[in-house]
């Protein structure tokens, strides 16, 4: 693989880099994440897994019915997933559309990340100027995390160019906030570009490379998350810098969670296994791995009366 | 000379309206009363327990807000698709029970008219078991009884239909969701009647059954969070009954003592009113 020796920007040059990517083995890939899949983990493992998933989750509600209210009582949540158990980490974000930022930021203070998305979310269809807009109303309302989502009309025109300097454009305007950049894999397609935008992605300046808006059919699945994973691997052996990655939409139980611990480990290596490098983007996520972790401090199952509704 | 291969049976559980086969993997031979091999049967495990409790929640939802009408309605359309297997169930009856032709026949029988019995019950029940209540004052009063929700039941162990059916029927009809552990030595008549259960507009998870050792599942049922009732009609041993017992009491649930009547006599109400809860609501009386 090449070495990036300076920044790539135009379409003809990122094209060139982008395309002598290696292909990805589809087939591979679904194997490689069925092998994994089957791993068992249990006990105390168990137990360290779900509270690792639990610190890892970016609590999530991006609804256009989203009420200031919804907003506190998440945050509340956020903070003390389990009131009944003082021993249930906090989860890592919030995650909220930008008109709800400051509620968010006003509810937990200084405790927890909020996350905003922007840039014309989900559809990511608006001029560049109006979504710049969008990243400044939400970092100045306290988000420090900034979820953006690139075009994938222009990606899959070819326009690497565009993409590029959207992020760029994108990244400058965070200021010191982080950025996460939603490639929306179910729209993508193939395996390969999930390769190639993640890597135009983190070229850009992107902390983060997000799998989906939750807003399309197809969300995060576990061969999508491996190529990703790979994909911040090798970028971290060309330029030392760790890309964190963001699975989002679809992922619901413990098991599941667990599951894509395991791929982190295998894939990434253990160094990724952080909420700095790694989250769930979940609304329901959560109650399922406090239902576990109640399981596992009871001795029986427990059930959803037993957890908030969201 | 009969030169077939014979068709060798592995049968699978029924939870949330599909067939899996138990997420342990094991299954256990099952034999007739002469001890000849029938059928391997799938030996479920608490995971199985836990994934049909999820079903049954499911389920619950949609068949506890249909309409009475509509409840009796799908039972008798069991009770009819029973019938046209009448012969089927008579050779299972026949096999696990090692009763004659005559006796299993009326057993058979018997089971589809107890169903066709409750289905009659659906709409009526609350008359019987609810009441407008007289108060001092511009008020009614009603007393209505309402499904308690997801139901654990051990199914009698010797009456292998008949009493499969006496204890889903009167469970169900009220608007329950069911998890039965079917007979441990004699399954394959729950089995033919989960075959049934698939085909006769029964919503996905409101019946399920698991085949398997009582005394492994049903513990877990026992103690779980998002059961709200146990029915420990077949229980055998007064050691687990008690066990079982305590482990209910964790999370305070209506729990029905072992009992072993003749399933051959009609019954009472008691059944169904085990598994309602009775809400009193107080409405102003207009001018």
């Amino acid at each position: 693989m090449q070495t990036v020796a300076e920044p790539l920007t135009t379409t003809g040059a990122l094209r060139e880099f982008l395309h002598a990517l290696p292909g990805v083995d589809e087939v591979g890939a679904t194997a490689r994440a069925a092998a994994l899949s089957t791993r068992s983990i249990k006990n105390e493992a168990k137990a360290w897994a779900i509270d690792l998933a639990i610190r890892m989750v970016d609590l999530t509600t991006l609804e256009g019915m989203d009420t200031p209210a919804k907003v506190r009582a998440m945050c509340a949540k956020a903070l003390r997933p389990d009131p009944t158990d003082p021993t249930v980490p906090s989860v890592a974000a919030v995650c909220v559309y930008g008109d709800m930022a400051a509620i968010a930021r006003a509810s937990v203070g200084s405790a927890l990340h909020v996350a905003a998305v922007a840039t014309a979310f989900p559809s990511g269809r608006a001029s560049q100027e109006v979504k710049l807009h969008d990243v400044r109303d939400a970092v100045a309302a306290g988000a420090d995390e900034i979820d953006m989502v690139i075009d994938r009309g222009a990606f899959l025109a070819g326009n690497y160019g565009l993409v590029n300097e959207q992020i760029v454009g994108v990244k400058a305007a965070c200021g010191t906030a982080h950025l996460k950049v939603i490639l929306e894999t179910g729209e993508l397609r193939t395996l390969d570009n999930v390769r190639r935008a993640s890597w135009l992605a983190m070229m850009a300046g992107a902390d983060f490379i997000k799998t989906s808006t939750g807003k399309v059919p197809v969300a995060a699945t576990p061969p999508v998350t491996i190529v990703m994973l790979q994909a911040v691997r090798d970028y971290y052996a060309l330029t030392g810098t760790r890309i964190g990655v963001k699975p989002a939409g679809g992922i619901r139980t413990s098991k599941d969670a667990i599951k894509y611990l395991v791929l982190i480990k295998e894939t990434a290596g253990e160094a990724w296994l952080t909420p700095d490098l790694f989250r769930f983007g979940a609304s329901t996520l959560l109650n399922d791995l406090l239902l576990q972790r109640q399981r596992m401090a009871t001795g029986h199952y427990s059930g959803p009366d037993y957890v908030t509704i969201d | 000379m009969n030169d077939r291969v014979e068709v060798r049976k592995t049968y699978k559980l029924f939870i949330g309206g599909a067939f899996p086969r138990s997420e342990s993997g094991r299954t256990y031979e099952v034999h007739d009363t002469d001890d000849k091999f029938l059928a391997n049967a799938a030996k479920a495990s608490r995971k199985d327990g836990r994934d049909a409790v999820l079903a049954a929640r499911k389920g619950f939802a949609a068949w506890s807000s249909a309409t009475a009408y509509n409840r009796g309605q799908v039972l008798y359309r069991v009770a009819e698709v029973m019938e046209g297997r009448r012969d089927q169930f008579i050779t299972d009856v026949q096999a696990a029970e090692g009763l004659g032709d005559k006796k299993s026949a009326r057993v058979v029988d018997s089971a589809i008219d107890r169903l066709v019995w409750y289905a009659g019950w659906a709409d009526k029940y609350a008359q019987v078991l609810g009441n407008t209540n007289p108060v001092a004052g511009p008020y009614f009063n009603f007393t209505i009884p309402e499904p308690t929700g997801v139901v654990a039941a051990v199914a009698p162990q010797d009456s292998s239909l008949l009493g499969l059916v006496s204890v889903i029927a009167p469970t169900v009809v009220t608007g329950n969701a069911l998890i039965v552990i079917a007979s441990t030595k004699c399954p394959i008549p729950a089995i033919t009647l989960t075959e049934v259960l698939a085909t006769a507009d029964v919503p996905a998870g409101v019946i399920n059954v698991l085949t398997g050792d009582p005394a492994e599942i049903a513990p877990w049922l026992a103690s779980h969070g998002d059961v709200n009732a146990i029915d420990l009609t077949g229980v055998t041993s007064q050691d687990l009954a008690k066990q079982l017992e305590i482990e209910a009491a964790g999370t305070v649930k209506r729990v029905r003592r072992p009992a072993q009547p003749n399933w051959l006599t009609t019954p009472d109400l008691g059944r169904l009113a085990s598994f309602v809860e009775t809400k009193t609501v107080w409405h102003p009386i207009g001018a």
